[in-house]
């Protein structure tokens, strides 16, 4: 019998596990909520503040963008890897863990309209 | 029949990869919202489920192709500043659309928003990928976690079709164009 952790369901099912834990999907779908809030966040950081925006200037022809997107990725993938290394074999709070993602994601849709970015700012 | 090769990256950008990355999270969310309604879960073949896997590894390739091919060769064309002296915009869209106030929201508006909601889709949907993958025998015994797919694939929808829809409409008010002339078919001159 192979006593190695499964991997994926499929996996758990072979090796007669029978219940695959949700941690990694939670891990997943949390992390992708943080990654959808941080392009709204930067994006209206970069967008209010002159020197952020310099600061977030990866990629000159691209503009503040190139940084926006490179950091809201990084740090997506940051808290994914982080989430799924604890959560790997866990069966965690799923409700809990999706309406902070619904949440997280309209906030990102939400900071990436112009017009409500704008009225934050007061313009 | 010729085409610059600027035009013909902005078009693969769009109408390769993004125009594709939206079809295929359409079909995908068809499926999901299907799986919802059946009452016996649908047995799949290896061979299905070699397909269902290249299909999401395409979906997401295509999304990351899009954002990235949009943000680091077509964006940067978008948003050239024209030289002091320059009357003719043509070659600069930004500054093209924002020189009239009939035209400066698709900017302001368009180009503003997509710059950014574009990215949404291809997070979100490595997640549903990834998702799907990992449980792909066990997610209708997950139905909160596939409640939530469904919402993520559904917002990507949105956020790829606002991406593509402003791609369009700003392409048609102030084309990018320039580089090299690509010869395609007939004389050229």
């Amino acid at each position: 019998m192979n006593h190695t952790q499964p991997q994926s369901d499929e996996q758990a099912i072979a090796q007669g596990a029978g219940h695959f834990p949700n941690g990694p999907a939670a891990a997943a779908i949390l992390s992708a909520g943080v990654g959808c809030s941080l392009l709204g966040i930067l994006g209206l950081a970069a967008d209010a503040s002159k020197p952020v925006a310099k600061l977030l200037t990866f990629y000159l022809p691209t503009g503040p963008l190139s940084g926006v997107s490179s950091l809201a990725i990084l740090l997506w993938l940051v808290t994914w890897f982080i989430l799924a290394k604890r959560w790997r074999n866990r069966t965690v709070a799923i409700a809990k863990v999706n309406a902070t993602a619904f949440l997280l994601l309209a906030l990102g849709i939400l900071l990436t309209f112009p017009p409500f970015a704008d009225l934050l700012q007061g313009k | 029949m010729e085409i610059t090769l600027r035009a013909l990256v902005t078009m693969i950008h769009g109408m390769l990869f993004g125009a594709f990355f939206l079809m295929m999270i359409f079909g995908l969310v068809v499926e999901l919202y299907r799986s919802t309604q059946e009452a016996q879960p649908t047995h799949l073949s290896a061979r299905w489920h070699t397909l269902e896997r290249l299909y999401l590894f395409k979906m997401v390739a295509l999304g990351w192709a899009a954002v990235l091919t949009g943000a680091y060769i077509v964006y940067p064309w978008y948003r050239a500043v024209p030289p002091s002296g320059v009357t003719n915009l043509a070659l600069y869209p930004r500054y093209l659309l924002k020189s009239s106030t009939t035209t400066a929201g698709w900017h302001d508006l368009g180009m503003e928003w997509k710059e950014h909601i574009a990215w949404i889709a291809p997070i979100a949907m490595t997640m549903v990928a990834y998702v799907l993958t990992k449980y792909r025998l066990s997610i209708r015994e997950h139905p909160q976690i596939r409640k939530t797919v469904l919402v993520f694939a559904l917002v990507a929808f949105g956020a790829a079709g606002t991406a593509g829809l402003f791609g369009a409409m700003l392409n048609k008010y102030a084309p990018v164009n320039g580089g090299s002339t690509i010869h395609l078919v007939g004389k050229g001159q």
